[in-house]
């Protein structure tokens, strides 16, 4: 794995776009996950997601390889999600998308185990909540709470993307937690 | 609420899966006896797990192909190199042809000296051949590197290579006239040579 994507974007540095269509296919559903829990909107996710892969295709001259490559590709996404959610107006958040049903035959069709907290998400209503509690998280509470639950990494990864010691990240997906408890620990 | 901060660091320590085998055994005992304290427990357990399950959406089917149309275009010679990477026939005829044409054109430069078919009649002056008024040459004539000036008769083809014909209002060529200027030309006057050698020797 770590091979291919050594080659890809050995090819990418000498100009050969076909084999970034490679590293794009692959992270593609990651990123855009991540500019999608980040933004609220799946039309701005997206937008944001393709600026991200346009940003890392012409800046891979300053990819450092000792940097896990996935690393930093969740750096350039990360960084474009905060400055779009800083451009936004608050106000845009109230009417922000609601999640669409796409999602969720999929995920009814992932193992059953009687009345867990998963079998409740399948509600609308609730996947709705989820969205806006992590939408209402402060920025910096949003980025590690996303990083880690919605994209599954690890509190090394998330300190190595954010350029964050390990400590700091730990705190803030803490704080992130109880902000988020505050609004989902009742249901 | 619960008991203590160092209680919630705990749980949350718990919940990163980066806790002490000891301190988990005490928050486990006092999660137990303590009601605020499991509540809080549970409530954050239950809060990760929304989180963790909530839908996950994949981008539009074309995110790949509006990616690649955006980017800045790649250099010239990386495209070309894919290409004959892809296509090794092709690449493979077009450096034949390449080859061969390059040596035939290596020939054509390099044969820059005056030369035509011996003939009887023939009178040469400053690299031209002259087929005199009122003779009749028998046969075809190649004249190289030079011109030729038809004031008489040639029963026969003549083919002039890098110079000019001049036919005189009283000259006549039973034949066909052919000049051969340009490289392309002396290419494909060497390719109907070759074949018409080739229908020669087999109509033999």
């Amino acid at each position: 794995m770590d091979m291919f994507i050594k080659q890809r974007i050995k090819a990418i540095k000498k100009g050969d776009q076909s084999a970034f269509a490679d590293i794009v296919e692959m992270y593609k559903d990651k990123i855009y996950q991540l500019c999608y829990r980040m933004l609220g909107n799946r039309h701005e996710a997206e937008d944001a997601a393709q600026e991200a892969f346009i940003r890392a295709y012409v800046n891979i001259h300053t990819y450092d390889p000792t940097m896990k490559f996935s690393s930093w590709l969740y750096r350039i996404a990360t960084n474009l999600s905060i400055d779009r959610m800083r451009k936004k107006k608050p106000d845009v958040y109230l009417d922000a998308e609601v999640s669409g049903t796409d999602g969720l035959t999929m995920y009814s069709q992932l193992a059953d185990e009687g009345a867990s907290p998963e079998d409740a998400l399948e509600s609308l209503e609730l996947q709705q909540m989820v969205q806006e509690a992590i939408l209402k998280l402060p920025e910096k509470y949003r980025t590690v709470i996303v990083l880690k639950y919605i994209d599954e990494l690890s509190l090394q990864e998330i300190s190595d993307i954010l350029n964050l010691p390990i400590g700091t990240v730990k705190t803030r997906i803490h704080r992130g937690r109880e902000a988020l408890r505050k609004h989902l620990g009742h249901l | 609420m619960p008991c203590s901060e160092k209680i919630v660091q705990w749980m949350h320590d718990y919940l990163d899966g980066d806790i002490q085998k000891e301190e988990e055994q005490r928050l486990r005992s006092h999660i137990q006896q303590c009601e605020a304290c499991r509540e809080h427990f549970y409530a954050l357990e239950k809060t990760v797990a929304f989180v963790e399950n909530v839908s996950h959406f994949t981008p539009s089917d074309d995110f790949v192909k509006k990616v690649m149309y955006n980017l800045p275009r790649e250099k010239r010679r990386v495209r070309w190199k894919r290409w004959f990477t892809h296509h090794p026939f092709l690449t493979a005829a077009s450096l034949f042809f390449l080859l061969s044409t390059s040596s035939l054109w290596a020939v054509w430069q390099e044969d820059n000296e005056f030369s035509f078919s011996k003939q009887e009649h023939l009178i040469v002056q400053n690299h031209t051949v002259i087929v005199p008024e009122g003779k009749v040459v028998e046969g075809d004539i190649v004249v190289r590197n030079g011109d030729i000036k038809i004031e008489g008769e040639v029963h026969g083809n003549v083919t002039v290579i890098n110079g000019h014909k001049y036919l005189a209002s009283a000259g006549e060529v039973t034949g066909q006239i052919e000049e051969v200027n340009e490289v392309f030309d002396w290419i494909w006057y060497n390719v109907k040579r070759v074949g018409y050698n080739i229908a020669k020797t087999l109509t033999k």
